[in-house]
């Protein structure tokens, strides 16, 4: 066991890992950062997205002590302190981008990567940046009329899927 | 009821934010695996590695001795407890009850399928559970195993279990009265049209792998288990009654926020009654949290229909008849609705949406040496689905006429329709939805879409299907006359609080459908207050009614069912205190906007002044009514609901490749009355995703010594966001339900029924269109099936 500390949503954490801690299980397991999930164990389905220095990444590719020393982020550091949702999060909420909500965080956050990178993606875009997300409720139209509103652009052509009103 | 426009208080028709997603979004949701009991240990299961074998024995010696190990727990741990349960007994041709083999929760003589759990190794921490599995030795002889279903029929073949008579779980007739009148049919048609096809095996694949939490109290004897479930009354039963010998009022079955389901959490898993045992035997909480590696190896699978369809009509090409024969996987185990996928939810709707007079549905089950066959959402209907909607697309192709013709010409249109297969149709009207099918899809201008994909050297096909479900299965008698083991009823509880507000608590279960925030619209509409007055409870035996959860599409239609006869039972108080309070007879009490009026006088009183007189009992009818203000409803359909739906699909093929891409994908859905329409969309959204994934993309497949080769998202391909487009629904032509008092008829599964004959209808019309005679292709339609169908042809 050693000793790992990091800063995880602007606050300083550390807690005692075995080598083979992943960075997700840290968060988990030993913060209480349940937020961040767990969808599979092949680092496929992108559940357990959150960014690391600034970074999207799946947090069950990385070892905790890889994170030493980092800045780390997750969904649990996006609303704002009074719980207000960030503008990805409400859009998410308007276009009814999410259903069960487990694979939601990590979509969430490859959202927040996604926009930075580029603010204005196009559909196809955002289908291929998202290759690395499974969603196995929502058939994806939702979050990605999500995303699109969510980075200011006109959704009102889409088909179907009525907003919340 | 239903209005047509939304209610300004978010009731029936409006699309009101759901109330789950602030939770789920700022990552505060509390599914199963973030819940974590004090001192709780940690399990993990030792899984066979082959297919079939005999175990001879376990060496434990070395894993006993490893860190952190507190016991170590094989089939023989188990000998006094019940077998996993089957929920469904199916009567076979001949008036025999199926064969029906034990399930025990940890292996004991044989291995039976990859996966199959032969240990279960529970430490301080999960890493030490699972070093310790690496140190058991186990020694199991392989022996050989059946994998394919006509092979596994053979005289001779080897037995999966071998105190079982044969493979052969049942060989079932529907109906059989109607056997031979079907040949007669079939022998004097003008035509026969017949295809053999493949319903490929599925994986569920809810995002949320599976959890269980088993905790017991020393102090009080009690013990809860935390499950994923998408049914916590029901695992209660099975597993307190039939499995561990604990009474329901000593177990407390808890299923919190769960990440989906599809049909793969309805079931009682093994590793629920392991979780729950330990737990006592350790005196310790004891948790199981399965990787997906492990799912796939352990979660209940879906489809694996193998059939042979025939389809005869008459010299003015309507359906005389149809004649099914289906080999249905059970897999190695019963697991617990698996008899009834094939038979009573499969074989029910083999009349589809026309007037076949005659209709005979054969299916055998058979056991395999692979992982457990169950419901996967639309559970039989999809199955039925794509054999009848495949076979009359051929037979268009074959008479040369137009298969939205050849539909037409057959539909029912007259209802209540009484079907050939016991079934009766309450309401519908498909010409209206393949009406609105035409318009929202364009189909009048398909051909210069094709055009247009032609000279971009691409094949464009149109596929069409039209389809009918039944969901909301019920009524309860009828069930049991069939093999049910269970009622299918909902439950609910209206609780009103002293100042108004009002908890809901139903025996249906959500995990993604958005209960919380569809169900106070119906209640609200009901009482004329706001629906943010109103909460729902749910997922907690512990303080919900005895449910039976959600499945088939049935919350609302069953579950909001029963919440509006617990509702109106309110009403019916409220107004007898209201009567008392404004000194009239609560006959002329009318209940309007949230507010009690005395009619033809202007006396009125706020819902609020009620349901505080109802706690605060001082100016109270006490000789007429208790206090209080809570009532609980059973709700028992008198009859299944059936959705209905068009669907159009348009494709390219790139014909030096195979590769095929959906362009264009539409939907006309009768779901009847709609409470959430948002919430509606979503479901179509996610099912025709679901149905869109099995016609290109997913497919469960063993080897044949039973290695399951699709065991990973590397090997089994989830449909990504690129995979598909954006999908045109539509569900503006709904009839009402006939018998619900909502009116509702579930939305659920239609999606994942309705979309994969559409999808290879539109591929081989596709292939069609460029010369190629291609005739059926096999789902999943990958580009190495659609180039090879292409050569071959």
């Amino acid at each position: 066991m050693s000793e790992v500390s990091m800063t995880v949503n602007g606050r300083p954490a550390r807690g005692r890992i075995e080598g083979r801690t992943l960075l997700v299980q840290f968060l988990r397991e030993t913060l209480g950062l349940t937020g961040t999930h767990v969808g599979c164990d092949t680092s496929q389905c992108g559940a357990c997205v959150v960014h690391v220095n600034g970074l999207a990444i799946k947090s069950c590719t990385m070892f905790a002590a890889e994170a030493e020393g980092a800045t780390v982020d997750t969904i649990e550091g996006q609303a704002a302190p009074d719980g207000t949702l960030n503008i990805i999060q409400q859009a998410f909420q308007d276009y009814h981008g999410l259903q069960c909500g487990f694979c939601t965080p990590g979509m969430v956050m490859s959202t927040a990567a996604l926009l930075k990178e580029n603010p204005k993606p196009t559909e196809q875009e955002i289908r291929s940046y998202l290759k690395g997300n499974i969603c196995r409720c929502t058939g994806y139209h939702n979050i990605v009329k999500a995303i699109l509103a969510a980075s200011g652009q006109d959704v009102t052509g889409i088909p179907g899927g009525i907003a919340a009103e | 009821m239903p209005k047509d426009s939304p209610s300004d208080h978010g009731g029936i028709g409006a699309s009101p934010k759901r109330r789950e997603d602030v939770r789920f979004l700022s990552g505060s949701g509390n599914y199963t695996d973030d819940i974590n009991l004090r001192g709780q240990a940690y399990v993990h299961f030792l899984r066979s590695d082959m297919a079939h074998g005999r175990i001879n024995g376990l060496d434990l010696s070395e894993a006993e001795e490893m860190p952190g190990v507190l016991r170590i727990f094989t089939g023989e741990d188990f000998k006094t407890a019940g077998s996993i349960p089957c929920g469904w007994q199916v009567t076979d041709r001949f008036g025999q009850p199926m064969q029906e083999p034990r399930h025990p929760i940890l292996a004991e003589t044989h291995v039976r399928h990859v996966g199959d759990p032969i240990a279960a190794i529970v430490a301080e921490t999960l890493n030490q559970a699972r070093d310790a599995a690496e140190a058991i030795i186990p020694d199991i002889e392989e022996l050989p195993a059946v994998v394919d279903m006509q092979a596994a029929l053979e005289d001779g073949a080897p037995k999966v279990h071998e105190d079982l008579t044969s493979n052969l779980c049942f060989d079932w007739g529907f109906v059989e009265d109607n056997k031979q009148a079907v040949d007669d049919a079939i022998r004097n048609a003008t035509h026969v049209t017949t295809v053999n096809l493949i319903n490929n095996r599925l994986v569920p694949n809810a995002m949320e792998p599976r959890v269980a939490i088993g905790d017991y109290n020393r102090g009080t004897g009690d013990y809860t288990l935390y499950t994923t479930s998408q049914n916590p009354h029901v695992i209660r039963l099975l597993m307190g009654a039939f499995v561990l010998n604990i009474p329901e009022h000593k177990l407390r079955v808890v299923a919190p926020d769960v990440g989906g389901g599809f049909g793969s959490k309805i079931y009682h898993y093994a590793e629920e009654a392991f979780c729950t045992f330990a737990a006592k035997a350790l005196n310790r909480p004891v948790k199981w949290t399965c990787t997906r590696s492990e799912a796939f190896l352990s979660d209940a699978q879906g489809r694996d229909h193998v059939t042979k369809i025939e389809l005869a009509l008459d010299k003015d090409n309507n359906f005389t008849a149809v004649r099914t024969s289906t080999l249905a996987n059970m897999g190695a185990y019963l697991s617990t609705f698996a008899p009834s996928i094939p038979t009573w939810l499969h074989g029910t709707l083999m009349a589809g949406n026309y007037k076949t007079p005659l209709v005979y549905v054969n299916v055998r089950a058979v056991f395999t040496n692979t992982i457990p066959v169950d419901a996967y959402r639309g559970a039989g209907r999809p199955e039925a689905t794509y054999q009848l909607e495949r076979v009359i697309d051929q037979a268009a192709r074959e008479l040369g006429v137009d298969p939205i013709a050849l539909r037409r010409q057959n539909f029912v249109t007259e209802f209540p329709y009484q079907t050939p297969v016991a079934v009766e149709y309450d309401s519908g009207d498909f010409n209206r939805l393949i009406d609105k099918l035409e318009a929202q899809a364009d189909l009048d201008g398909f051909d210069a879409r094709r055009k247009k994909s032609e000279s971009n050297g691409k094949l464009r096909g149109l596929g069409i299907n039209c389809f009918i479900e039944a969901c909301g299965i019920a009524p309860s008698n009828l069930v049991g006359q069939l093999g049910a083991r269970a009622g299918l009823y909902e439950s609910a509880t209206v609780r009103v609080n002293a100042t108004g507000g009002i908890t809901v608590m139903t025996g249906s279960h959500s995990h993604g459908q958005g209960h919380e925030t569809a169900f106070p619209q119906v209640v609200a509409d009901m009482i004329g207050i706001d629906a943010n007055m109103i909460e729902i409870v749910h997922g907690d035996t512990a303080n919900t009614p005895m449910g039976m959860g959600t499945y088939g599409s049935r919350s609302i239609a069953v579950g909001g069912s029963a919440m509006v006869r617990a509702t109106e039972k309110i009403i019916a108080k409220a107004k007898k205190i209201a009567g008392h309070m404004m000194e009239a007879s609560d006959e002329d009490i009318e209940l309007k906007d949230g507010k009690f009026t005395v009619a033809g006088t202007d006396k009125s009183l706020a819902w609020g002044d009620v349901t505080l007189a109802a706690y605060v009992p001082h100016n109270y009818p006490l000789d007429e009514v208790e206090p209080g203000l809570e009532e609980t409803a059973f709700y028992d359909p008198n009859n299944f609901t059936y959705p209905a739906g068009a669907y159009a699909c348009e494709v390219e093929v790139d014909p030096e490749t195979g590769k095929v891409t959906i362009e264009k994908f539409t939907t006309a859905d009768d779901f009847g009355n709609v409470v959430n329409p948002m919430i509606v969309d979503g479901q179509v959204h996610g099912g025709v995703a679901q149905g869109i994934g099995q016609a290109m993309l997913e497919n469960c497949i063993y080897d044949a010594d039973g290695q399951l080769l699709s065991a990973s998202y590397m090997d089994y391909c989830m449909p990504r966001a690129d995979d598909l487009p954006f999908i045109v629904v539509d569900h503006t032509n709904g009839t009402p339900c006939t018998h619900n008092p909502l009116g509702v008829k579930g939305c659920g599964e239609a999606g994942a029924i309705g979309s994969p004959p559409t999808v290879v209808n539109a591929v081989i019309d596709a292939l069609q269109s460029g010369g190629h005679k291609v005739e059926h292709i096999d789902m999943p339609v990958t580009p190495v099936r659609v180039w090879a169908a292409m050569q071959d042809a």
